[in-house]
């Protein structure tokens, strides 16, 4: 019998109907304004939240609820979207100290569908407000530090062979080794060459001097560099989850960016504070009186740069070494960092400690930071960076006893600097200098009335097309139209599903979709009713006019699908997610607009004798 | 039913055609793209104020002082004003901000004036026009090996004259150009190509069905009889774009005006420029007649 459809077919089109409905629902529940705390210390509890909430109540601001929602972090949900900034003042005025607060939208999902594990889509930041920034790391400074350290650990070895050089000098992708014979050179180029395979040695002789060249490999620069990034990917990783932020992200872009997205956060110069922070300690000992000046370094002190001490080139550890810190304060109220070291650092420490008691050991504070100017050459405007690297010392004190893995550091100006620096030596040091080329911030106020624009556009643009093919279509235009609710629910569903992130031009691809989505329909129809003007019979028609308009969908779709590939690969935040929604818009409404209005079709009219289409 | 002589007619659509694209050629070439904060770059201002300002007032500040293209928002706290700029960096352009909008006699300080990412909107920009051409690129492909080489060349020929054309009327009104209205074009490649894919599905369907070798005759039917499905598609997809025009807030207005004007665009070229080159590249039936049994037929002993 023409247009009739076996039954499982009709079973399996009502399962993903029934699928796409329960996991397009969640986004049905609004997600409360909410203001999110969470502390790093442990310090954070009921007590507090109690005092909170009280605060907020004198304010005349509406809790709808407050409660932990870890160990750590607790959320604070609110009824009025406008209340949200004026709550997280009076929580940050309530709780001061170590805590982070944060805006955040809050889902409201049933339990029953959570544990489906159906959520809504997530919000991109041109939706709910927060900040957007943009990073590029350093290469040629990744390169640079990897020989500062390579130079400092070939001292380190050549003096343990007791092979004599004159200094160590680096440039770009190179490490130049001064010795005052041939002899020495060519025992250490022996020496180097068992431990530093990613140079290539050679040798080079001015007059009687003798200099060894290491010129790092073309892939060991790749390594270096994509170490770097790596690596800086992972420390700023950390130190976002310390800002308490939640849903952030932090991916890498191309060889050299780092995407950081933070929602909710507001306090740009916070964030990119701790996110850029590029602040490093290293431990040496003061030289001695005696040392040759190519081994020693002279610095000054931090909190009084007229006084300088000369320390030793070699650094027996640095704060890569530090596997966890926190701020506190001495007997005397003063703010001090109390550090644990790893096995390693641990280790070393001891070492160099253990030999030297009664020598006095330094603190040394790096920061690396790039001034951006903007100059313009050859009439065209050119950004020029220039790095500065600062050393300070923070402390000098005499080691009294041999240190193991534990021991504190103070000389530090203030608790807020104290608590920083811990953060900074928890969440790891960059290995190579970033600096920011993009930075965009959303308020939450212009997140909300993107929504609420997007969502009144979606209605009436949809209302609009169910208009027009009920006019156009009649009958079939009832089924067109079914066929496009549920084109938009599986659309939304598959979006919820895959975690995309919604965005505005996300939901005008949403808008979009819907007009384009009724393209199916509307040329099988018309090849029905070129059909029934050749007085085919009706069930003839129908299934001609589907059959036949097949090819024409699917060349169309296909076509168009990889247009929106394309523009997926190449966009970037907003733009990805208007080609996420079209691609999944264009799968959908093939579904539906072939599979789903055809079952329809079939299941009211399909195998019965019918005169007359309402077409 | 009505027939239409849209072939008869393609001599004056190809005028209209090559005008509408030297004037927009000219207009890209004298005028530019106004191009927008994310391929140029930008200003950030911030500001603190004593007592918590209106924004509306903040706006119409700034536009009588001069100021173009900016954006105001509250930034981390209700006091906090952050307004944006397209302008290229210069010092001065954070108190110029300032004393504009002190002339109302609010209390201001500036906290800052940066800077945003030149170099990034110059690679964004080179990476938005290769993904035009890889785009376009992949669709020729995909048409040559679903029809045959002449219709890719027309759908290409047919798609760039849309671009052309959208990108050209950006350049005569100065609208500006941001990554919205880079992805509204992508989507208009995307619906002008699905229209011609429609219009040529059709007129290979009817070559091979039919035994006249009048060719224009042929596109004739073929066009009339997608006509309605096209106007029917075109209908809704304007609707629901009018409704993101007028309801759906200044962020998306300019990449709505893209696609109206792309998918108007869109639908004349997929009759005249797509369908009507198709005669001017001397389309054939042989192009469409499946080679394959007449190369089997040779082999048989």
């Amino acid at each position: 019998m023409l247009n009739r459809y076996p039954l499982w077919k009709y079973l399996l089109i009502l399962i993903v109907c029934v699928v796409g409905v329960i996991y397009a629902l969640p986004n049905l529940y609004p997600q409360d304004p909410a203001v999110q705390i969470s502390t790093t210390n442990g310090s954070l509890g009921s007590q507090q939240l109690d005092r909170v909430t009280q605060a907020l109540a004198e304010d005349d601001i509406q809790v709808k609820s407050a409660a932990m929602t870890g160990n750590n972090t607790a959320l604070i949900r609110l009824n009025d979207a406008e209340q949200q900034l004026p709550a997280r003042d009076v929580v940050d005025d309530v709780l001061d100290g170590d805590y982070t607060v944060a805006l955040n939208l809050a889902d409201s999902t049933p339990s029953w569908l959570t544990s489906l594990s159906a959520a809504p889509m997530k919000l991109g930041l041109d939706l709910r407000g927060g900040v957007h920034f943009l990073l590029e790391v350093d290469m040629k400074a990744a390169v640079e530090q990897r020989l500062e350290a390579t130079a400092s650990a070939i001292r380190a070895d050549l003096r343990d062979q007791r092979i004599r050089y004159r200094s160590t000098d680096v440039d770009d992708n190179a490490l130049h080794l001064e010795f005052a014979n041939a002899e020495d050179r060519d025992a250490a180029r022996d020496q180097i060459s068992q431990t530093f395979n990613e140079f290539q040695l050679e040798n080079r002789d001015e007059g009687r001097r003798a200099f060894l060249d290491m010129t790092l490999t073309e892939q060991s620069i790749k390594d270096i560099q994509d170490y770097a990034v790596q690596q800086n990917l992972t420390t700023i990783r950390n130190r976002v989850n310390e800002l308490g932020v939640s849903e952030p992200l932090v991916q890498r872009q191309g060889p050299s960016r780092i995407v950081v997205e933070l929602p909710g956060v507001q306090d740009t110069a916070e964030a990119k504070r701790i996110v850029g922070a590029t602040a490093n300690l290293e431990f040496r000992l003061e030289a001695r009186p005696d040392a040759p000046d190519s081994e020693t370094e002279t610095f000054p002190f931090r909190n009084d740069p007229q006084r300088t001490a000369t320390l030793s080139r070699d650094v027996i550890i640095t704060g890569d070494r530090v596997s966890s810190a926190s701020q506190g304060f001495d007997q005397n109220g003063r703010p001090q960092v109390n550090i644990n070291l790893d096995g390693t650092g641990g280790s070393l420490m001891n070492q160099a400690t253990r030999t030297n008691i009664g020598r006095n050991m330094a603190v040394l504070y790096i920061d690396h930071s790039t001034e951006t100017r903007t100059v313009t050459r050859d009439g065209k405007q050119v950004e020029e960076r220039i790095p500065t690297t600062s050393r300070s010392i923070i402390s000098l004190a005499t080691v009294q006893s041999a240190l193991s893995n534990r021991f504190r550091i103070t000389g530090l100006d203030s608790p807020t600097e104290a608590s920083e620096l811990a953060l900074l030596l928890r969440s790891g040091s960059l290995a190579a200098p970033i600096y920011f080329v993009q930075e965009r911030t959303i308020g939450p106020s212009l997140g909300a009335q993107n929504i609420e624009r997007g969502i009144f556009s979606v209605i009436v643009g949809g209302l609009l097309v169910i208009a027009f093919m009920l006019i156009r279509y009649k009958a079939f235009g009832v089924i067109a139209n079914a066929a496009l609710a549920v084109n938009l629910v599986l659309l939304i569903a598959a979006m919820s599903l895959l975690g995309a992130t919604l965005t505005l031009p996300g939901i005008a691809g949403i808008v979009l979709t819907l007009g384009m989505a009724v393209d199916a329909n509307v040329l099988i129809y018309e090849r029905i009713r070129e059909e029934l003007r050749r007085k085919t019979p009706a069930q003839q028609a129908i299934h001609a006019g589907y059959g036949r308009a097949f090819t024409s969908i699917v060349d169309a779709n296909l076509t168009t699908l990889l247009v929106a590939v394309v523009l997926f690969s190449i966009g970037t935040g907003p733009i990805k997610g208007f080609a996420v929604t079209l691609s999944l818009g264009i799968l959908t409404s093939m579904f539906t607009g072939i599979v789903v209005s055809r079952a329809l079709v079939n299941l009211s009219i399909g195998g019965k004798p019918v005169k007359k289409l309402w077409i | 039913m009505r027939q239409f002589d849209f072939m008869g007619k393609r001599r004056i659509a190809f005028v209209v055609s090559i005008v509408l694209t030297i004037v927009s050629i000219a207009a890209l070439a004298l005028l530019h793209l106004n191009l927008g904060l994310d391929f140029t770059g930008g200003t950030v201002v911030e500001l603190h104020y004593a007592a918590v300002p209106s924004l509306d007032d903040i706006r119409t500040l700034l536009a009588n002082s001069g100021f173009e293209n900016f954006q105001v928002q509250t930034f981390g706290a209700t006091d906090e004003i952050l307004v944006r700029l397209q302008q290229t960096f210069d010092n001065d352009v954070g108190n110029q901000v300032v004393s504009a909008l002190s002339s109302g006699g609010a209390q201001i300080d500036l906290i800052r004036a940066e800077f945003v990412g030149a170099q990034v909107g110059d690679q964004l920009r080179d990476q938005s026009g290769l993904g035009m051409l890889v785009a376009l690129a992949g669709v020729a492909v995909y048409v040559a090996f679903r029809f045959q080489y002449k219709f890719a060349l027309c759908a290409i020929i047919s798609l760039g004259h849309d671009v052309l054309i959208v990108l050209g009327l950006f350049a005569l009104f100065q609208w500006e150009f941001d990554l919205t209205v880079l992805a509204g074009i992508m989507a208009v490649i995307g619906y002008s190509l699905n229209d011609t894919i429609i219009v040529y599905d059709r007129i290979r369907e009817n070559i091979r069905l039919s035994r006249s070798e009048d060719l224009p005759q042929i596109f004739n039917e073929a066009i009339n009889q997608t006509l309605s499905r096209t106007l029917a598609t075109s209908g809704t997809t304007l609707l629901v774009l009018f409704a993101l025009f007028f309801l759906g807030g200044d962020m998306i207005h300019n990449f709505s005006i893209s696609l109206i004007l792309g998918i108007v665009a869109g639908t004349f070229s997929s009759v005249y420029v797509a369908a009507a080159l198709l005669i001017v590249f001397k389309l054939e039936r042989q192009d469409l007649i499946p080679v394959k049994k007449e190369e089997v037929e040779e082999e048989l002993p």
